[in-house]
């Protein structure tokens, strides 16, 4: 058979434009189409309106003046941004260590053996932990305990939460350091501690910190955790041991508020919030660029 | 000479029995803090459990059935609640699962140059790292809003059927529904995308090379061979949108009783009812929130098994 009889014949290898397959096809690439839009209309109304609103209202007086009494204008929320401050600070201070040296076993010492493949698990089932539980959790250890709300609780259960996504970016970050660092090392007598300590984790390093805070971010915007752990406090907190104000907490209460004052503040905080996630991703990436 | 004596020893070469030792409690001291992560697990169900006892022996498996949640006469019941979870979070797996596959396709096929793909991954990955609570707030002032006029259009020509029998007062079940569905959205679109893209490229070439369009090999192909790896990413976002508790409880509503089985009307969640009620309870209160947190807990993790098998199943294969 020629070519020309192919042709004749109907057989193009070409589809036509109106057969049913074609058409179909058409049809499902344009419903792609619409649901990359309708993913991507949210995202742009709520930065949209963040923006916007919270904008308005963002003025470095803000960071510094306690919020306002109910129907009074003016004030921020610089109690809540210490208090925020603090609480991711004393979850780091928990979770960071404790991520980063069982990463080490999971990277180092136990890789392939059945602990770390138990280990994984559970730290993966422990990252979806609901984060109201993980706040009724820290209520009744540290809350019940003290016999008040505090920003140690609050960091409590902020480290509760953090510690499986650092777990999981650390030993990601040391599994990437080649094996010939080690192999170097140990042949030049390191002992496996020197090798550890001294070789693979300045290694990792960078890529470690970026995980850190990704996930110090996200602790900052966690308001279930901190509902009934850190509580709140309409002044500056004098003590750890004290409830604290946190900016999540504050967008909670001063978004169901009928105050105007208050509610601004709320999209003013967050809008801190949303540039924190934002801030930290867009330099998460460049740092992974740069790799 | 102090060097040659040194050399002179065979043995110098090892290392002393307590550099050997330090190393070795070195590599017990990462498994053992390795290991505490995983008790922290354990700690967290137990310690939950423990302390919701008294309710559990109060109430019983009848805290599962019945739906008064009555603070003055101590008489708990968490069924509204359970209602709320499942009903919320089927809505918006409903709204989330097409849209989050076909963004997830769209993502990984080559609709669009990687120059204008790359920002959209990281766009729709931003998406979920937005706090809850700021989607609570835009919920708030501005979905609910925009939703009334419709859920007044649904409850005037539909409202007999029973789903849209109440005419919507703000806040409600449905609000809360789409909230969630935004928010499991990247979720789902994301690991679906690295099924997806996983999928080996001989495959995609052989359907091409067998003269099927690009759609055909999507859905008999592609989907397919990266089916495990989005049912996984679907089960996530399913436990995702059980637990997630501020934006649900700032668009929800807030009712401690079933009314109607409408989506329309106002409920609660699990997570809602801890939200709101914890930092204010006591006694048997406090017992019976903490029964719920467990019931949420428990809920959540056998999803979240189900999707870490299935994930993982799916990892192993490549």
């Amino acid at each position: 058979m020629t070519s020309p009889e192919f042709v004749s014949a109907g057989r193009d290898l070409k589809r036509k434009p109106s057969s049913p397959r074609t058409l179909f096809s058409s049809v499902m690439t344009i419903a792609a189409f619409v649901c990359a839009a309708l993913a991507l209309i949210p995202l742009a109304a709520v930065t949209f309106y963040v923006l916007i609103n919270g904008a308005s209202r963002l003025s470095p007086s803000v960071f510094t003046q306690l919020p306002p009494a109910p129907g009074l204008p003016g004030g921020g929320f610089g109690n809540a941004f210490v208090g925020t401050l603090l609480t991711v600070g004393i979850a780091a201070l928990m979770a960071i260590p404790f991520g980063i040296v069982a990463a080490i076993y999971l990277s180092e010492f136990g890789r392939d053996t059945k602990l770390a493949e138990a280990v994984n698990f559970l730290t993966n089932v422990l990252s979806g932990v609901p984060s109201i539980v993980i706040g009724a959790f820290a209520y009744s250890v540290v809350v019940l305990s003290t016999g008040t709300f505090s920003a140690v609780a609050g960091g409590f259960a902020l480290a509760v939460l953090m510690l499986p996504t650092i777990v999981r970016t650390a030993a990601e970050a040391l599994e990437a350091v080649p094996n010939e660092f080690r192999q170097a090392a140990t042949g030049l007598g390191s002992t496996r501690i020197q090798t550890t300590l001294q070789i693979v984790l300045p290694a990792a390093i960078p890529a470690i910190t970026t995980g850190i805070m990704l996930a110090l971010a996200r602790a900052a915007g966690e308001t279930a955790p901190v509902l009934f752990t850190a509580s709140f406090n309409r002044f500056w907190a004098t003590s750890l041991w004290e409830p604290i104000a946190t900016m999540s907490r504050l967008v909670f209460d001063f978004a169901t508020s009928p105050f105007p004052a208050q509610q601004e503040l709320a999209w003013a905080g967050s809008l801190v919030l949303v540039l924190l996630v934002l801030i930290t991703s867009v330099l998460s990436r460049m740092v992974i660029k740069r790799r | 000479m102090a060097t040659s004596a040194d050399r002179s020893s065979p043995m110098s070469w090892r290392r002393s029995k307590a550099d050997r030792s330090i190393d070795t409690g070195f590599v017990w001291l990462t498994a053992a803090f390795a290991i505490g992560v995983g008790v922290l697990l354990l700690t967290i169900a137990g310690q939950v459990g423990t302390d919701a006892l008294p309710a559990i022996q109060k109430f019983g498996l009848s805290f599962l059935v019945t739906s008064r949640w009555s603070v003055q006469d101590d008489i708990f019941g968490a069924l509204t609640q359970i209602y709320g979870t499942l009903v919320t979070s089927f809505l918006a797996l409903l709204l989330a699962v097409p849209i989050g596959i076909g963004v997830a396709l769209f993502l990984s096929e080559d609709f669009l140059p990687p120059r204008v793909k790359q920002p959209i991954v990281f766009l729709v990955e931003l998406l979920a790292a937005i706090p809850s609570v700021v989607y609570g707030l835009w919920g708030i002032f501005v979905l609910i809003p925009v939703l009334r006029p419709f859920g007044i259009w649904l409850n005037a020509n539909f409202g007999w059927i029973p789903i849209f029998s109440t005419p919507p007062a703000g806040p409600g079940i449905y609000a809360a529904g789409i909230i969630l569905a935004i928010m499991i959205l990247p979720i789902i679109a994301a690991i679906s995308r690295d099924a997806l893209v996983a999928v080996p490229a001989e495959l995609r070439q052989a359907s091409y090379g067998l003269g099927a369009t690009r759609w055909e090999t999507i859905f008999k192909v592609l989907l397919p061979a990266a089916f495990s790896g989005i049912v996984g990413g679907i089960m996530l976002a399913l436990g995702r949108a059980m637990g997630e508790t501020m934006a649900v409880t700032m668009v929800i509503g807030n009712v401690d009783t079933i009314r109607s089985f409408s989506i329309l009307s106002q409920g609660s969640t699990v997570a809602s009812l801890l939200a709101n009620q914890f930092a204010e309870a006591s006694g048997l209160q406090v017992a019976s929130l903490l029964y719920a947190a467990l019931i949420l807990f428990f809920l959540t993790l056998v999803v979240n098994v189900l999707a870490e098998l299935i994930v993982r199943r799916f990892s192993m294969k490549l």
